[in-house]
């Protein structure tokens, strides 16, 4: 059975589907990207679905799930790349993928995980603080 | 009641023999009717190419105009009609050309005309019609494909997307949007995404003269699709009345950021890059 590679690029894990989405391909790459994330303890996974003609029900259903394993696994997803056909189809379909973050290309993909990231170590320096302060009025 | 072959053969003598005296009353009738809109040398040659036509249909032994013997002067009908049709002509005034021939005809028999004369010309003024009626009909073929094709031109011509900023693009929407041109504009909106790679998209409907639920349908259809694309769009443009018209058929935008005007959005674009707007001259403070 044909495998989708996931590349690990700095704080990224980068998959870029080059071939049929078949339901066994997309339960494995589940799974695949689940240890992965775990092993190498990266914050940001990219999914790249720019050669992707068809995207179906399951696909889509699939895509949602591993961006809420990832997100357990404290690491965002963004789906990059989607064609326009493909966004027209979705809609036309009524399947608007709830909870899936998307960009045009892994470019801003890589952008908008760099963001999100900076907004949460900012909160994260803040929860620092207001731990001090805690620890300096008792 | 069909021409039969003698008879025929008696109004293609006709035709022939009496040919300059027949266009001359032929032309003019046609010309009372176009009122100068056309040369009278061009309508005489007209005239004069209609004439052999239906002589050379008749004196090959033309019974009706479907028959393979008048396939000429059905070509030439045609291509009569189509001119009148691209020329701006009426589909009346194109068939009286050919109408015209009968009472022309008829004055040429007068008054020594017996029963067997006339017999014969109520088969040839049936032919006649048939080919009046043959005009019009590819008098109409050829305004229906006129009118295909300005429509194809039209939605070519009035969905246009233009960059205004980096990452920024809007498609100024005009005219009224059905299916159709929703689907144009969609399909163009989303593929200049692509290819800019912009995350931004205002969508300016200051041109569209009304918005009802199917056209707010298509515009939502479009935001969306462009969202599972990664990108947002903001819809502006709305005039009050159109807001209105939105609030009183319950058309719910959502959380789809809407702005009066396209200056407006573009701010709000600007501003979400962290962009600030400043007046050259303007002093800091």
């Amino acid at each position: 059975m044909e495998r989708v590679p996931v590349l690990k690029i700095g704080d990224i894990l980068l998959v870029s589907i080059q071939i049929d989405m078949e339901d066994q391909v997309a339960l494995q790459l589940q799974e695949d990207l689940a240890e992965r994330i775990v092993a190498t303890g990266c914050h940001g996974v990219i999914i790249d679905i720019s050669t992707l003609d068809i995207v179906d029900s399951f696909v889509g259903r699939t895509l949602a799930t591993i961006a809420s394993v990832s997100r357990v696994l404290d690491a965002e997803t963004v789906v990059v790349g989607m064609r326009p056909a493909v966004a027209i189809t979705l809609v036309e379909l009524g399947l608007s993928l709830p909870g899936i973050r998307t960009a045009l290309n892994v470019e801003l993909g890589i952008e908008m995980l760099a963001r999100s990231r900076a907004e949460t170590e900012v909160e994260l320096d803040d929860e620092d603080d207001a731990d001090q302060a805690a620890v300096t009025t008792s | 009641m069909p021409l039969s072959p003698d008879e025929a053969g008696r109004f293609a003598d006709l035709l022939e023999k009496q040919a300059d005296g027949l266009v001359a009353r032929w032309a003019e009738l046609v010309g009372g009717s176009l009122l100068g809109r056309m040369s009278r040398p061009e309508l005489e040659r007209q005239t004069r190419d209609l004439q052999k036509s239906f002589q050379q249909a008749l004196a090959s032994g033309a019974r009706d105009l479907t028959d393979a013997e008048a396939g000429e002067l059905r070509a030439q009908l045609g291509e009569l009609s189509s001119n009148r049709a691209r020329q701006g002509f009426s589909a009346n005034e194109t068939a009286v050309s050919v109408f015209a021939l009968k009472q022309a005809v008829i004055e040429l028999l007068g008054d020594t005309a017996d029963a067997q004369a006339l017999r014969g010309y109520v088969a040839f003024s049936a032919f006649v019609d048939g080919a009046a009626l043959f005009t019009f009909d590819s008098y109409v073929r050829v305004r229906e494909a006129l009118i295909a094709d300005q429509a194809e031109q039209l939605l070519e011509l009035s969905t246009p997307v233009v960059k205004l900023w980096e990452g920024v693009v809007a498609v100024p929407l005009v005219g009224t949007l059905d299916s159709a041109r929703a689907q144009v504009v969609m399909e163009r909106l989303l593929q200049t995404l692509v290819e800019t790679g912009s995350p931004h998209a205002i969508i300016d409907i200051t041109g569209v003269p009304a918005v009802d639920t199917q056209v707010a349908q298509h515009i939502l259809k479009t935001v969306v699709a462009a969202r599972l694309m990664g990108a947002d769009c903001i819809i502006s443009g709305i005039r009050p009345q159109i807001a209105q018209t939105i609030v009183a058929l319950g058309i719910e935008f959502g959380d789809i950021a809407t702005k009066s005007s396209l200056a407006d959005a573009l701010r709000y674009v600007l501003g979400k890059n962290s962009y600030k707007v400043v007046g050259a001259n303007r002093t800091e403070r």
